[in-house]
């Protein structure tokens, strides 16, 4: 450990933050980044590291430049540093672009193909240049491409156990034969040989902590298996960045499990079509973005005014409007609180981690068809397409039932005002218990009714039963103690929670508080929470801080509060918050 | 499909829920329910295995009149609900109606894409060329002088919307019309329409007699139609395209199969689907 690298990750460990290594590999759309990224990523999985890694390109279908951002660590990591040691460029075409996203120094290193013009942005950050071969070597190799050359370079410099790279490759070229593993295979060869012929290098290696069983899965496939395990059955789907995934997941596994996904003609068709399973006795789910989510609006209130389960996965993308569809945002909580029209109480909750959106969607699915109304998960890009090394998420089953009765019951009225606020929801098939679900306001039988007294049941019911319910510890994540507390949610969790190791390192006591349960409110749990914090840190990813005003508008504060509101498409960096942590602390 | 009844078949008034219509006295609408509790009846349906879903509008208020299970959604909607109610549950008989604005205005892309997505179920759509419920205003079928609405002074000067043909071009199975004013041919019809697998229109004349008076008249102007259904649809694209909107009966009959996913079970523990994440 007398090198530069290891001192870093030195560093990092007094810090508090995970070891880890930082890699990013750039090129031209279709160059095989992505490609050789994930293969990285799941061999270090193999091997028995953790890690993540993120897409990052431009709206272009094809084209354009590409890059896939590696953490890899012995421990879990759930954000990016920012800061990256290894840069590698299959080719420089646009790469400015990522100028902001990229950080590098001068402990890094940066490797191009012989004859490459590294843009100005890039070198002037610093960083040790080394010149590869990829092209002209996979060029000597029948079926070579230079994406798996700078495979094997960049696993020869991390110390990555061939035999690691070998399996994934196999396993992943399985369907195309042969041949092209050995082309792969003779091209990652060719690339540790080359870089292990570079003078001084650092010595980039990490340990594995554990040969547990590693699980490769972004959070948007979590978000299917989620909904899958939560009983969903139906789902409505139509396409929009950065949610597909979700839906193209459950497409195929669906249809295992004896359920069935219809492609609709629009967010409005899809929403609806929910509405149309559920009321059917189907869990039913869809996964959309901002737009998709600001269509279907008007149908989540037909789902609360006539009490069909629904749930809706938004994975938040940059807006307003068209917005930034491939980057990540916390913008859309207000919508998700207040978009519906009339008093509407619902279910909104966040994932905090890519590995969480699975228990996230579970849950959200359980209370909508527990608690007979419509959730809204706020996953986002960040955590939706991006791919993670976790530990296989524990099994948890909910009992769920909602009351749904399937055979004849004396004198059954849908709507029937009672303690719980959970009236029994029969399902179609059921003798005797016929009823028509309304949005129209009703009766307990559901017949439309413009009395006070039927509104005033009605509403008291539909809030009653969410405000009853015990959530339970699920509704926060909260960890260590202190005068300081950083309040958060989703995404922005990661960054936050290693911004506090790395003050705990430094003998700082900060407080997490990372909502899951964002709607109902949990206003004597955040207090009990928040109990001897005098200075609280909110923090989101949003340009007007729409988690600050919620907290400020619907909860006891008895703290002084700050607000760290940063819009995308950068994602916050543990080092932001830390610094403006530390900042508050000193003044 | 309707399902055997083993007990002795319910009577018209017997599908009935009871509760009170909001129409106005004389609404053509009210013959749409008799003819529908008709059909059900002759059809010998169990209230609890049939559905029906609507959108808003006058004519959507009709599930709570009737003893089946009723989804009343919001404007315009009705055929998604009704779409993912009987992709999810086939063993239903699913019906959606609801009105010309309803169906053509602001429905109008999922009338398209429920015709061509050929579902197993029938819309029923009582067109009386007005938006009756907000009290007179011009819908996709009005002629384009007809200037009683303060809202297009002078008439729409827009050419109305042949619902039929957009059936027909879209892809639907099965494609009639019925008019009110014969409760018992409209009856005759829904039983066809409900029987034939696939998508099946029915397009219900069905007079205003608030804001479209003159609509009485559509009594004298009814007739059967002349013809067989076709199962050709060039056949019925030239029927369709003459047609002066007052012929009633079956005019086509497709015979594409309905689109009905399988929904089966082919993994015994859901653990399966978890081996792509495994390293």
């Amino acid at each position: 450990m007398n090198n530069s690298a290891s001192t870093e990750n030195a560093k990092g460990s007094s810090t508090g933050a995970p070891r880890s290594l930082s890699i990013a590999m750039l090129g031209s759309g279709g160059s095989g980044v992505m490609t050789a990224g994930q293969l990285l990523l799941d061999a270090a999985g193999q091997a028995g590291w953790y890690g993540m890694m993120t897409r990052s390109s431009g709206p272009q279908i094809r084209g354009g430049e590409a890059a896939a951002l590696l953490r890899l660590s012995p421990q879990p990591v759930e954000t990016h540093k920012g800061r990256f040691d290894i840069l590698l460029a299959i080719d420089w075409l646009n790469a400015d672009r990522f100028v902001g996203e990229i950080i590098l120094d001068s402990d890094s290193i940066v490797i191009g193909d012989v004859g490459g013009q590294v843009p100005e942005a890039i070198s002037d950050m610093g960083g040790r240049y080394v010149e590869l071969p990829l092209g002209e070597l996979a060029k000597g190799i029948k079926g070579g491409r230079p994406n798996m050359v700078a495979l094997g370079a960049l696993a020869q410099l991390i110390n990555l156990p061939v035999d690691a790279l070998e399996k994934v490759l196999t396993r992943s070229l399985s369907k195309k034969g042969e041949a092209a593993i050995e082309a792969s295979m003779t091209g990652v060869r060719a690339g540790i040989e080359q870089a292990s012929a570079i003078p001084d290098i650092p010595e980039f290696r990490i340990e594995a902590n554990s040969q547990v069983e590693r699980w490769s899965i972004t959070g948007n496939e979590a978000a299917g298996l989620g909904a899958i395990r939560g009983g969903v059955r139906f789902v409505a789907a139509y396409p929009i960045t950065p949610g597909t995934e979700i839906l193209e997941w459950l497409a195929p596994n669906l249809k295992k499990v004896g359920g069935v996904l219809v492609q609709a003609e629009d967010e409005l068709a899809s929403i609806n079509q929910l509405i149309g399973g559920s009321f059917g006795g189907t869990p039913s789910l869809t996964a959309t973005s901002g737009p998709g989510l600001a269509l279907m609006i008007e149908s989540i209130g037909l789902a609360v005014a006539s009490e069909t389960p629904v749930v809706v996965v938004d994975v938040m993308r940059g807006g307003p409007s068209t917005g930034i569809p491939t980057k990540s945002e916390q913008s859309d909580l207000n919508i998700a609180l207040y978009g519906l029209h009339g008093d509407a109480p619902h279910i909104v909750v966040a994932p905090m981690s890519i590995g969480d959106c699975l228990f996230t969607t579970q849950w959200a699915t359980h209370l909508a068809e527990t608690l007979q109304t419509a959730s809204i998960v706020l996953s986002d890009q960040s955590l939706g397409q991006t791919r993670a090394l976790i530990d296989r998420p524990a099994d948890i089953a909910f009992v769920s039932g909602g009351r749904k009765i399937t055979s004849k019951a004396e004198d059954f009225r849908r709507y029937v005002v009672n303690e719980s606020g959970v009236s029994p929801m029969s399902i179609p098939g059921t003798p005797g218990c016929q009823y028509t679900a309304d949005g129209l306001e009703h009766s307990p039988t559901g017949t439309p009714s413009s009395r006070a007294e039927d509104h005033i049941q009605q509403l008291n019911k539909r809030k009653r039963k969410l405000d009853q319910f015990d959530y339970g510890d699920h509704w926060a994540k909260i960890e260590g103690e202190g005068e300081m507390a950083v309040l958060t949610w989703g995404s922005s969790t990661g960054p936050v929670s290693e911004a506090i190791d790395m003050l705990a390192a430094e003998g700082h006591k900060v407080r997490l508080i990372s909502m899951r349960l964002l709607s109902p409110t949990q206003p004597e749990r955040l207090a009990a929470a928040l109990a001897g914090v005098q200075r609280t840190l909110v923090v989101e990813q949003c340009h007007g801080a729409q988690f600050y005003h919620y907290l400020r508008a619907h909860y006891d504060l008895p703290c002084k509060l700050r607000s760290m509101a940063v819009p995308g498409p950068l994602m916050i960096r543990p080092d932001d918050v830390y610094s403006e942590l530390k900042a508050w602390e000193n003044s | 499909m309707e399902t055997a009844n083993p007990c002795p078949s319910l009577k018209p008034n017997e599908y009935k829920s009871g509760t009170k219509p909001v129409w106005c006295p004389g609404c053509g609408d009210y013959s749409v329910l008799l003819a529908i509790t008709k059909a059900m009846s002759e059809m010998n349906l169990e209230p609890e295995n049939v559905a029906l879903v609507s959108g808003i509008g006058c004519s959507s208020r009709l599930p709570a009149y009737l003893n089946v299970y009723g989804f009343h959604a919001v404007h315009g909607r009705a055929l998604p609900v009704a779409t993912g109610l009987k992709v999810s549950r086939p063993d239903l008989t699913v019906l959606a109606a609801g009105g010309d604005g309803d169906g053509f205005s602001i429905g109008g892309n999922h009338f398209m894409h429920a015709c061509r997505r050929n579902v197993d179920m029938t819309y029923i759509v009582m067109d009386n060329q007005v938006y009756g419920m907000t009290k007179g205003q011009a819908s996709p079928t009005t002629d384009p002088d007809w200037d009683k609405s303060k809202l297009t002074p002078g008439g729409t000067k827009i050419n109305p919307y042949y619902p039929l043909v957009i059936a027909l071009a879209s892809g639907a199975n099965f494609i009639a019309r019925a008019s009110s004013t014969d409760p018992n041919g409209a009856a005759k019809v829904l039983v066809d329409a409900i029987r034939h697998p696939g998508f099946s229109f029915v397009h219900m004349l069905s007079p205003c007699v608030t804001f479209r008076p003159e609509q009485k008249d559509w009594k004298k102007m009814v007739r059967s139609a002349p013809v067989e259904p076709t199962k050709d649809p060039a056949i019925a694209a030239k029927r369709l395209m003459t047609d002066d909107n007052f012929f009633l009966g079956t005019l086509y009959k497709g015979d594409r199969p309905a689109y009905q996913p399988e929904l089966k079970t082919t993994v015994e523990h859901l653990s399966e689907l978890e081996q792509g994440f495994v390293l």
